[in-house]
């Protein structure tokens, strides 16, 4: 039996499950947010063409509009000023057997609860390497904060200093995109960075580290807690958007159970 | 600089004729106006190759005028008039038609006006009728003339201590000259009591203050008396007449007409005085214009309207017989129509053939026009003496 | 004395809402002037500029001496009740279902005798002052009011036929972000606004007028994004139906020109909020509220957008905002139109400059948010078509009537923006 053959047949009895990462698309999910006087990340919006009427009898459809970076993304290399000269950086010149591998989950859901600000720090990296082993090469590493699981004003956490969520430090960041060479960084916060990460050096360490690697990142990602800590496969495929910085996009995890 | 009036002498007025009214009519103003035009041609012993004179009053002919109307019933007249002026045309229908005769323009000119009243035809041409009343009456109410007499009226009872029981004896008497109207709308008697107690339409004007609007046409002939003569028909002649428009414009709300211009000339022209006339038709769209005119064509004083119908009988018996075919109040509104009522009742008075509403040796009429609410008041007057001539 | 207005009971499901009906529209285009007038609360009347004459009802000559110098001028507005009548029926349907309607005739110190409505405090024959008014077919009517106030003038039925008054009517604001929301809603309340919607977009963004919001009586906190089609929709459908007056103060704004941009980034989102977010309430809103011009007391009477100045002409420092503007100014006179025959009142407040973080650069005079608010309800309790709010937009609106080519000039000197 091929392997494929093997897989489907797992996937239909249930073996191999499909757990779907992605929030639904739509206009009032939040979005990152700039100072004012930056140009802002475009909200998903949707406007109505026909809906089987005066202007279409038979058929209903949209037009959509939103940023590359809006609802749950993909954040390819060009999208930082550190990524700009790394070959094959926009999402349309990213090689497609990037866009399927093997992932690990870090669960940091219990500090996170603790601590609106909590840190990925390379202890802890290296805590869970004790536990699951060494981090792969070339695989992606998704940070569970069950941030997901927030709504409204929550998710963005906004302050007068600004948002308040979890993220990974500087040096995690170097250990993963340096030292473990991993294929791509994911978090369920509207960014891969912390919310406070404008204070880091250097400033969004998970966008200035990980790209500048060459690395790839997801964000807005959902239902992390479904996912083993090894073993899963992770579909990641962004629009194919020339020079694109990035792009919403379905991810689905395949999970042994 | 005056030039003296010429007189309207050698004219005849001939087969006055009046289509009985109808309160509505599934019928057109083209078909009113010929079957007036054919009652009067008949009444002559014509037809209508014999006319070649022919004048119009209508508001309901739209999209045509009087030229439409000649190829409509087939006349070819050499003189040709149409008459927008609402209740004055009728007697200025005539000063023209006079001249053309006289001048030799015309031989037998027919004045004729009529108007049918479609369901909603009424409203259709009030909303259609000045430029002033679309910019500046009708936005406020829209209550038509009912408002714009309101207004005069409580104005005029505001100066002149008018009440509504003197309004009201005007109403009264001609209710009793329209029973013995077969043509008339009105019907049934009516008493002060009822006029008092009448549904209020716009205040202090109540429904027996009000014309009803209805489809009904009327007609006469002019020519030369000597062809009146040579056919045997009686007749009427014009002892005098006028018109005037505009006039007082200063005035800031109207209690006088335009015949206090001319009503000196009117008198003098016809060699007689207020006391020669045996009978009086005024316009009548409302009460208060027919005191105006008592007191504007010199019956009586200005503001003595009220005091002069107290003391008078205004039925076709009485000691001024007035509007004795009932008038618009009481036989009804034929639109332009209107206009004409009082003067072919009066060429009918004056001749002998006004029948059941006959008001006994009569030999004077005065007739008088008034018209076309342009905006605050009533644009038009006009006003004329007829007597009547040997047959 | 007028009978003060008592809030209308709870609408009885089982009755049939009127259809609205108009007054009768159509005029003239001399008469026209006084619609204009009319539109902003003047009292005007045509004066000969030859023999001086004031005339009406308006000509295209003068009645004295024939010339065709006709300007429209400010008239003192008082006058004489000659006669009044009080119209019992008519055959014009809204007048009918309005009955009895009280109208008279004044005669103006300055000359003319005008047909016009009479307020229900005049005594007859009395001396009156004549306000220019637009009626519901959206033209410029004359209304005689008493020359001292008297109490609960306001409620005077045919008074308040004319006027868009807030009071015992449900007002939706759509930007609960925009600085002039708190005080708007602070000063409808005053006015008498029972229900105040105010509009919040993204609430998973913190908002800091929100308490001050929240502590006036009245106002609730609904969720609306004048950029998100489906939530303006959304709302229409939870609260359409009983919306009188809509106030729509959401606005984007930033600085600089075309040039100085480079990108069309910012210019989309003030065009999605300036003038798609107008499009989108007026056609989520807007027939809910034309269907509802006739319903009593508190039936649909206005709608508000407050523009900019610059939407009359563009002021470089703004100028992609400044278009957004006039962007949404042309679609509300394309509102007026579809709004006509319901009587559904658009009225434009024109603000200037205002004190924020986007004008921050900008010299004074600004307008501070009690400006607007003051120039809001007025507007509506005048039944105003055209506000001018703040001594920028006044001096623009100046400067724009004397001459639109030379204001243009003026504001494009060549500074790039």
């Amino acid at each position: 039996m091929s392997t494929l053959t093997d897989l489907t047949q797992r996937m239909a009895s249930g073996e191999v499950e499909i757990v779907d990462l992605t929030h639904t698309l739509d206009p009032d999910f939040p979005v990152i947010i700039l100072p004012p006087e930056f140009g802002q990340c475009a909200r998903f919006r949707m406007e109505e063409v026909s809906a089987y009427d005066h202007r279409g009898p038979a058929w209903k459809w949209h037009n959509i509009s939103m940023s590359e970076h809006t609802g749950t993304h993909f954040d390819a290399p060009v999208h930082w000023i550190s990524g700009r000269d790394v070959p094959n950086g926009a999402v349309d010149e990213i090689p497609a057997e990037k866009l399927v591998g093997p992932v690990v989950v870090i669960d940091c859901s219990e500090g996170s609860a603790q601590d609106d600000d909590f840190e990925l720090t390379p202890e802890i990296i290296e805590a869970w390497e004790a536990e699951h082993g060494r981090i792969p090469e070339d695989a992606w590493v998704l940070m569970r904060t069950d941030w997901s699981k927030r709504r409204g004003a929550d998710y963005l956490n906004m302050r007068e200093d600004g948002p308040h969520s979890p993220g990974p430090t500087p040096d995690a960041m170097r250990l993963l995109a340096e030292e473990r060479n991993i294929r791509g960084f994911g978090t369920e916060t509207v960014g891969t960075d912390a919310g406070q990460g404008a204070h880091y050096t250097p400033p969004y360490p998970a966008h200035f580290i990980l790209h500048g690697a060459g690395k790839l990142g997801l964000q807005c990602l959902a239902n992390l807690d479904q996912l083993p800590a090894t073993g899963a496969i992770l579909i990641a495929p962004p629009l194919k958007i020339r020079n694109g910085t990035g792009s919403p996009l379905r991810v689905l995890a395949l999970v042994e159970k | 600089m005056t030039r003296p009036r010429q007189s309207y002498e050698g004219v005849a007025l001939v087969a006055p004729v009046s289509i009985p009214y109808q309160r509505y009519s599934i019928e057109t103003a083209h078909w009113w106006i010929a079957r007036a035009l054919r009652g009067s041609l008949d009444a002559a012993g014509l037809k209508p190759a014999d006319l070649d004179g022919f004048s119009v009053a209508s508001f309901t002919l739209f999209p045509d005028t009087a030229v439409g109307l000649t190829q409509h019933l087939g006349l070819s007249p050499r003189w040709l008039d149409h008459i927008p002026m609402g209740g004055a045309s009728g007697v200025i229908s005539l000063r023209k038609a006079a001249r053309a005769v006289q001048s030799g323009d015309a031989d037998i000119v027919a004045c004729v006006s009529g108007d049918t009243n479609h369901i909603d035809s009424f409203r259709a041409l009030l909303s259609s009728f000045s430029r002033f009343a679309m910019d500046a009456s009708y936005p406020y109410g829209f209550g038509g003339p009912n408002a714009n007499f309101a207004l005069l009226t409580d104005r005029y009872m505001h100066e002149y201590g008018a009440t509504r029981e003197d309004f009201g004896r005007i109403a009264v008497a001609q209710r009793d000259n329209a029973l013995k109207n077969p043509g008339a709308l009105m019907k049934k008697p009516l008493t002060l009591q009822q006029y008092i107690d009448a549904r209020p339409i716009a205040d202090p004007i109540a429904l027996f203050d009000c014309v009803m609007p209805c489809a009904g046409s009327e007609a006469f002939l002019v020519m030369t008396v000597d062809e009146a003569q040579k056919r045997g028909l009686r007749y009427a002649t014009i002892e005098g007449a006028i018109e005037r428009h505009n006039a007082h414009a200063s005035d800031p709300i109207q209690l006088r007409g335009g015949w206090t211009v001319d009503i000196d000339e009117l008198y003098n022209q016809a060699q007689c005085a207020p006391t020669d006339i045996d009978l009086l038709q005024t316009y009548d769209d409302y009460p208060v214009i027919s005191m105006m005119q008592i007191e504007d064509l010199g019956f009586c004083s200005k503001g003595g309207a009220p005091d002069f119908v107290r003391n008078h009988d205004l039925t076709i018996t009485g000691n001024f017989p007035h509007n004795t075919s009932g008038g618009q109040l009481s036989a009804g509104q034929a639109g332009a129509a209107g206009g004409f009522i009082g003067l072919v009742e009066a060429i009918r008075q004056v001749t002998g053939f006004a029948g059941p509403t006959q008001v006994a040796g009569a030999t004077r009429a005065m007739v008088s026009g008034f018209g076309m609410i342009n905006y605050d008041r009533g644009v038009c007057s006009s006003a004329a003496i007829l007597k009547g001539g040997a047959a | 004395m007028t009978t003060p207005l008592t809030p209308p009971p709870k609408k009885n499901p089982l009755k049939r809402s009127l259809t609205p009906t108009s007054p009768p529209g159509v005029r003239s285009r001399a008469t026209l002037g006084l619609t204009a007038a009319a539109a902003e609360g003047r009292f005007m009347l045509q004066t000969c500029a030859e023999c001086g004459t004031v005339q009406y009802p308006p000509r295209d000559a003068c009645c004295k001496c024939l010339s065709v110098d006709l300007p429209w001028k400010d008239i003192s507005p008082t006058g004489t009740l000659l006669a009044e009548s009080t119209v019992r029926t008519s055959t014009n349907l809204y007048f009918r279902e309005r009955a009895p309607w009280r109208l008279g005739s004044v005669q103006l110190d300055a000359g003319p005798t005008i047909i016009c409505h009479v307020h229900g405090d005049v005594a007859p024959k009395s001396r009156v002052i004549l306000s220019n008014r637009l009626d519901r077919s959206g033209q410029g009517v004359m209304m005689a009011l008493p020359e001292q106030r008297t109490p609960d003038m306001e409620d005077d039925p045919e008074l308040r036929a004319m006027s868009s008054d807030p009071k015992h009517r449900r007002v939706l604001i759509t930007d609960a972000r925009n600085p002039n929301a708190p005080t708007l809603a602070k000063a409808l309340h005053d006015a008498g606004a029972t229900m105040i919607f105010v509009g919040e977009a993204e609430s998973w963004l913190p908002n800091p007028q929100r308490d001050a919001l929240t502590a006036i009586p009245g106002v609730e906190i609904m969720a609306l994004d004048v950029t998100d089609t489906t939530s303006v929709k959304e709302l229409a459908g939870e609260i359409g139906g009983k919306l009188d007056i809509l106030i729509n103060n959401a606005q984007f704004v930033r600085p600089g020109g075309a040039m100085a941009r480079g990108d069309v980034g910012f210019a989309q989102d003030e065009m999605e909020v300036n003038y798609f977010g107008l499009m989108r309430l007026a056609q989520a809103f807007g027939p809910g509220m034309c269907s509802r011009t006739a319903d009593g007391v508190n039936s649909a009477v206005a709608w508000v957008n407050i523009l900019s100045a610059y939407a009359l002409v563009n002021s470089a420092d703004y100028g992609c905002f400044s278009a957004s503007n006039a962007a949404a100014y042309s679609l509300s006179q394309n509102l007026r139109n579809d709004f006509r025959a319901s009587g559904l009142r658009v009225m434009n407040v024109f603000v200037g400059p205002t004190e924020d973080d986007w004008h921050q650069e900008l010299p004074p005079p600004k307008v501070l948010p009690p400006a607007v608010a003051r120039s809001v309800v007025q507007g509506l309790k005048d039944g105003l078509e055209d506000v001018y709010c703040g001594d920028v937009a006044k001096d623009m609106i100046e400067r724009f009537r004397a001459g639109p080519k030379i204001l243009e000039r003026e504001m494009t000197k060549g500074q790039q923006g």
